[in-house]
């Protein structure tokens, strides 16, 4: 024993104990048995399944195809990503505790604040829970096989997970300045420009040009339930099982997350 | 009467006792200096003042109105009227200096005109003039990032020139500052209370300083006002009595040292 006993020792230590008595069951139940991959007769079916996507097609017909559902996909992204924003900036607005006007003294206790943003976090929640796929299966009833389906349910969850995000990011960032205008009685909108914003801006885009990323990739799976673009592409493909044209849309795929790393990059560098 | 403090005490949450009724009245146009040890209260004394942080008991009356009763609206107008100079500016390093300082009327400002100056500054000629008058002029542009920590704080005063409150608080405005900086800060805020007839409340560390820019001088102790005197009547014997016991009760007998000279010279120095 030292002189100076760490006093936080102790809780770390039970971290790290609480960690290892908590993952070993979950991998356990997870039949986690990474090392089956190299058997051999699992290296030679792998092997099989993957060359059979070699080489990508370069079909003409299927090319122009491919193009269309490109952008079908890009577009479907976008409009998501899109209305997921507007969903989600004026909740994260009211749940941001940065931006409460009633935690300055505290004023005289009165359960508004708290409510809204109770509420606001759960329906955030809901719209998040619910996978896209599963929005998409349900609206597709609705509109019928297409890629506005698709956009609806990226909109959904996506507003769900951006909300949350959002008013996390602007707890995060430094509060003062916030915080000073409020006291010099500027309004929660103002001190969410002047104060907060440009903290939190270079935060907030690089997350939002992520979550465009994830829509694109998303748009697989929504695909495979009639959501059309890449992913319809992509389902119709592996029915036929036609390994040169899936390996293309994945080609496809790595070029579009590239493409929003550098312009998600390149954003960042302009707001630093 | 723009400051009125009666039988304030202040609890914090922890438990922690920070003032004990306190009793103090600030006219308009009235520049007091508080001083006193550190943990003294003078800062949590200030957030009372500034509506930041509402008493466990007592009254607060600012500008003839009840704060702590006002609705959501009217308190709102009342903390655009006052003005508050941190110890640390308040400022986001990406925000450029005349954003930061325009920032100053946001609670004047309509959302129409706030929302433009952001793309646009509304008022370049105000956040000029008040620049200028701290010396920071040609920085009008730069990012708030590009600027030292004194030329931050520059900034944050020359927001408060522009916000034109009617009650000035400062706390410890001056404390990480080199000594020509401090007095052209405090020269400025003394003259915005001149000329605009706003009270101005600083807290200070430099015994000297208060003496020199401020006609009445508090002194706190243990969250208790100890004396509250024309700066003339503050005899090296209560300074010595308030930072009894201090921690920096070498910093403190060296100010009562330039208390001697400062003293005399304060009946003077305060126009």
């Amino acid at each position: 024993m030292s002189r100076w006993p760490d006093p936080d020792a102790r809780r770390r230590g039970t971290f790290v104990v609480l960690g290892v008595v908590v993952a070993w069951p979950l991998l356990v139940l997870a039949e986690f048995k990474p090392w089956r991959l190299f058997d051999d007769g699992n290296l030679a079916v792998m092997g099989g399944f993957l060359a059979g996507f070699l080489p990508p097609s370069t079909d003409p017909a299927f090319l122009a195809l491919l193009g269309r559902a490109t952008v079908e996909t890009l577009a479907m992204a976008t409009a998501g990503t899109a209305l997921a924003w507007a969903i989600a900036v004026p909740f994260a607005f009211v749940m941001a505790r940065t931006l409460s006007v009633s935690r300055i003294g505290p004023a005289r206790f009165s359960l508004a604040g708290p409510v809204l943003r109770g509420l606001a976090r759960g329906v955030m929640m809901v719209l998040r829970a619910i996978p896209e796929v599963v929005w998409a299966l349900v609206i597709v009833r609705a509109l019928g096989l297409g890629p506005a389906a698709g956009v609806l349910a990226l909109a959904i969850t996506y507003g769900g997970m951006l909300g949350k995000v959002y008013a996390e990011i602007l707890e995060s960032v430094d509060a003062r300045p916030a915080r000073a205008l409020l006291e010099a009685g500027c309004s929660r909108r103002m001190a969410l420009a002047y104060g907060l914003l440009p903290g939190a801006a270079p935060e907030l885009v690089s997350y939002t040009v992520y979550r465009w990323e994830c829509a694109v990739r998303a748009s697989v799976v929504m695909g495979f339930v009639g959501a059309g673009g890449l992913g319809q592409l992509m389902d119709q493909s592996m029915k036929m099982l036609n390994g040169g044209e899936a390996s293309m849309i994945l080609a496809t795929f790595l070029l579009l997350v590239l493409l929003a790393d550098a312009f998600s990059a390149g954003l960042r560098r302009v707001l630093a | 009467m723009t400051l009125r403090l009666s039988g304030v005490g202040v609890v914090h949450p922890g438990g922690r006792r920070a003032l004990v009724s306190v009793d103090l009245s600030v006219a308009a146009g009235e520049r007091v200096a508080l001083i006193g040890p550190s943990g003294a209260g003078k800062t949590t004394l200030l957030r009372v003042a500034g509506v930041s942080l509402r008493p466990t008991e007592g009254r607060v009356e600012l500008l003839g109105e009840a704060p702590w009763q006002l609705g959501a609206g009217g308190l709102r107008r009342l903390r655009a009227r006052i003005g508050a100079v941190h110890q640390t500016p308040p400022l986001p390093p990406r925000q450029r200096v005349v954003t930061a300082v325009l920032a100053g009327r946001l609670g004047q400002w309509s959302v129409g005109k706030a929302l433009w100056s952001l793309v646009h500054p509304a008022d370049t000629a105000g956040a000029h003039e008040a620049l200028d008058r701290l010396g920071l002029a040609d920085r009008l542009f730069d990012r708030c990032d590009r600027l030292s920590g004194g030329q931050l704080q520059r900034v944050a005063v020359a927001r408060v020139l522009y916000q034109r409150p009617d009650l000035l608080l400062a706390d410890e405005p001056v404390s990480s500052l080199d000594p020509a900086t401090s007095e052209l800060l405090l020269s400025r805020l003394v003259a915005q209370s001149e000329a605009t007839g706003a009270a101005l409340v600083a807290s200070l560390h430099a015994v000297d300083l208060a003496l020199k820019w401020f006609p009445r001088v508090v002194g706190v102790r243990g969250g208790q006002v100890m004396f509250d005197l024309p700066a003339g009547g503050v005899t090296p014997a209560l300074l010595r009595a308030l930072y009894a016991g201090d921690a920096d009760a070498n910093a403190a007998s060296t100010s009562t040292d330039v208390v001697a000279t400062a003293a005399s010279a304060a009946g003077t120095m305060c126009r």
